[in-house]
């Protein structure tokens, strides 16, 4: 099941070998959407590589700026004010029901009903209007920087907001109502693609795929970061391990966000957005060779940049699909000696043959479906 | 009171005679004209059912359809047969070019071949054969082998797959689909369709089969959207696994065929469906009935009511097969798709022995009303 596939997955290429509708093997092959994230990122300095990070997982985009500039903010010990800290709860929690959107409809099309897919744009595009009014962009937003975010959210975002926790939470008990207890859909995923507890923390699962297994990690609650500790919520989990366990999981975290969104917007104190310690710049000015080799790829009126330790350190969040983390090498320098990014989706993919053999051809793209993976940050 | 169609034959023979045309002539023109006016009846009902998957399915996902060509978008089914008309015919290199070629043909031309025996008024026939609806499920057999052939000769593991899986799921549904049928044909005394619906008009509106047979109905439906390979049944053209299953390698006018044979065979069950449980073309809803009644009392119009007999009757079976129609529809677009083997499942484990115990049912109460 080549690269190019109606699957609505990405360009992920399946080697399976099959016995009539029996799978008997299959082979992973990845690698067509590599870009080479990880090289450019020696190169940038952090805010000339904020942009890069919206392209690793697209559809939940302020996770993966959040731990791109969590790194360098630990790594040089940078406090960020309070405001801009809740602003780093609502952001990711709105991206995370965009994600969770985007997967429900692609898994619920894979299994054949169409419909929902073009229910669940509804909500995204509200989504979408709100980032757009606080950040400028629709999908790339270029929003947070070390210290902060980027803007103050506009006058009235804060309502607007509360409106939208209004209108969908009933959208997502009707999803479930519309769906969940449909006969056909159970039977598709009830017991497909079983992991238990012990396989999946041996696999290094994380997300929802560890939730459905009977494990109760998330690293919001785990990592204390942020300002997760101060709102009110639950860790949603499920025991069965199958697909509709998954499935659940992902419902149920939905609503979840919206809980916690609501949380944060009632919370939200004043004050400044963004600590402008981090934009300190070089501290040897006269000491700078614009023409050298470090500065070849530096524009000569470079924009502010904050100069990272030497030392290392690993930074994570819990994004939608799972743990997204950064392992960031400082060099005394704007730029970093080694950027690695640990994706969730990569981790999560190398269960998949192993869930796969044995099951029909048409589980394939239910299992496939239900780990949620993205190829942009499995190739990065 | 003069039956209209008898009516028109008797103008026709006067108009022949005038023309001095023989009669084996005349009557292998009538034969000619009335199959052209079904063909072309049932072609632009087939471009009016995709206009209405198209609607229908743009209201559920809360789009529009199509709204540009043509006045709410009806001429956009034709547009698009156009299209593929005049797209290039690729064949695959290394596949079989004969089966390649036969693969529609032999999809589509049994289903064409049905509508001969299906009832569309009182005379309204193309022929009255005596064994019906027996004549429609064999016909309806051929299909699954032009599925294989057209799935072997595309030289593609997707389409091979799909047809495979196509030929054993219409294999599958058609043991239900004719149990039922067999039920319908024990109530009725005989197989002929203008029979059956005769039966059914006897007794008004609660004579229909499908107060006297709602399990044989329900299963019949099921069955009947197996056949079509409609969702919840569409894994050979499941877009997300098998590209497009048996129609991968097919462009232009084959790939229209096989689209327009998908929607034909749809028009034929739902007729099908009105014929055998329905009523067909009878018009006896009882609050609507006291109205006509009521309106033929004067005299006046008596006459010309009778004439109208016929188109009051042909609507009347269109507009039943509406509501399967519509209902098909929406079933495809809400329900998610049943896996190859619970497909299999639910054919022969599930829906065979309620068919088999309908059969029984029926049987038993007209061995107990005879004696």
């Amino acid at each position: 099941m080549g690269p190019h596939h109606p699957s609505m997955h990405g360009v992920l290429r399946l080697v399976v070998a099959s016995q009539g509708e029996n799978v008997v093997d299959c082979e992973l092959i990845l690698g067509y959407l590599h870009r080479g994230m990880e090289k450019i990122a020696e190169n940038r300095t952090t805010s000339q590589y904020l942009p890069y990070v919206t392209r690793w997982d697209y559809l939940a985009t302020m996770f993966t700026e959040a731990v791109t500039v969590n790194a360098p903010e630990k790594l040089a010990n940078i406090q960020i004010p309070e405001r801009a800290s809740y602003i780093r709860v609502i952001m990711p929690e709105l991206s995370r029901i965009a994600s969770h959107l985007l997967w429900l409809g692609p898994f619920l099309a894979d299994i054949g009903a169409q419909t929902p897919f073009f229910y669940i744009f509804r909500e995204r595009e509200m989504i979408y209007d709100l980032f757009e009014a606080a950040t400028g962009m629709r999908m790339m937003h270029n929003y947070f920087r070390i210290g902060g975010v980027a803007a103050d959210l506009p006058y009235g975002w804060i309502d607007k907001c509360l409106d939208f926790c209004q209108y969908c939470l009933p959208k997502i008990y009707e999803y479930e109502r519309l769906v969940t207890k449909n006969p056909i859909f159970l039977k598709r995923v009830q017991g497909v693609g079983f992991i238990n507890r012990q396989e999946a923390i041996n696999w290094g699962l994380s997300g929802p795929s560890l939730r459905a297994s009977g494990v109760q990690w998330d690293l919001r609650k785990i990592d204390h970061y942020e300002c997760y500790d101060k709102l009110d919520w639950q860790i949603q989990w499920q025991g069965e391990g199958d697909s509709l366990a998954r499935y659940l999981v992902r419902i149920d975290e939905m609503k979840e966000s919206i809980n916690i969104l609501r949380q944060a917007l009632k919370l939200l104190p004043g004050g400044p957005y963004e600590n402008l310690e981090g934009r300190r710049l070089v501290q040897k000015k006269d000491k700078i060779d614009w023409n050298g080799f470090n500065y070849q790829f530096v524009g000569k009126k470079s924009s502010p940049t904050l100069k990272l330790p030497k030392q290392e350190h690993y930074v994570r969040v819990e994004a939608p699909k799972g743990e997204l983390g950064i392992f960031l090498i400082g060099d005394d320098s704007v730029f970093p000696w080694r950027l690695k990014i640990r994706p969730p989706g990569f981790t999560n993919l190398q269960i998949v043959p192993q869930l796969i053999r044995g099951m029909k051809l048409a589980d394939i793209v239910t299992i496939l479906g239900s780990i949620d993976i993205i190829m942009g940050e499995v190739d990065r | 009171m003069i039956n209209s169609t008898e009516f028109c034959r008797n103008k026709l023979i006067h108009l022949f005679d005038e023309l001095e045309i023989t009669m084996n002539l005349s009557k292998s023109i009538w034969i000619f004209a009335s199959t052209l006016l079904l063909v072309l009846g049932v072609t632009m009902g087939v471009l009016v059912i995709v206009w209405l998957e198209r609607k229908v399915s743009a209201g559920v996902q809360q789009r529009i359809g199509p709204e540009y060509a043509g006045p709410l978008g009806i001429i956009q089914s034709l547009a698009d047969g156009i299209k593929l008309l005049l797209k290039e015919d690729i064949i695959p290199a290394k596949g079989n070019a004969w089966l390649f070629a036969a693969g529609p043909a032999v999809v589509v031309t049994p289903v064409f071949i049905t509508y001969l025996v299906i009832p569309f008024g009182q005379h309204i026939i193309l022929s009255d054969l005596g064994i019906g609806v027996f004549f429609w499920i064999a016909i309806s057999s051929i299909v699954p082998l032009g599925l294989l052939v057209a799935g072997y000769g595309s030289n593609n593991k997707y389409s091979f797959l799909g047809g495979l899986r196509a030929a054993a799921q219409s294999i599958s549904y058609e043991i239900p689909l004719a149990l039922c049928v067999l039920s319908i044909s024990l109530l009725s005394g005989s197989l002929s369709t203008v029979d059956i619906v005769e039966t059914q008009s006897k007794y008004g509106f609660w004579g229909w089969n499908l107060w006297r047979q709602p399990i044989g109905f329900i299963a019949f439906f099921i069955s009947s959207l197996a056949e079509c390979e409609r969702l919840p049944f569409d894994l050979p053209e499941a877009e997300e696994e098998l590209v497009a299953g048996y129609q991968t390698e097919y462009s232009g006018i084959k790939f229209g065929l096989f689209y327009v044979g998908s929607y034909l065979n749809l028009l034929a069950s739902s007729l099908f469906v009105v014929v055998l449980y329905l009523g067909g073309w009878d018009f006896s809803i009882p609050f609507v009935e006291n109205f006509g009644q009521i309106v033929s009392t004067s005299s006046v119009i008596d006459k010309s009511l009778d004439t109208l007999k016929p188109i009051v009757e042909v609507a009347t079976t269109l507009s039943k097969s509406y509501f399967y129609l519509f209902f098909s529809i929406l079933t495809r677009w809400t329900l998610p798709r049943v896996r190859m083997d619970q497909l299999l499942d639910l054919g022969w484990k599930f829906l065979l022995p309620i068919a088999l115990g309908n059969l029984l049912l029926t049987a038993s109460f007209r061995i107990l009303l005879i004696s």
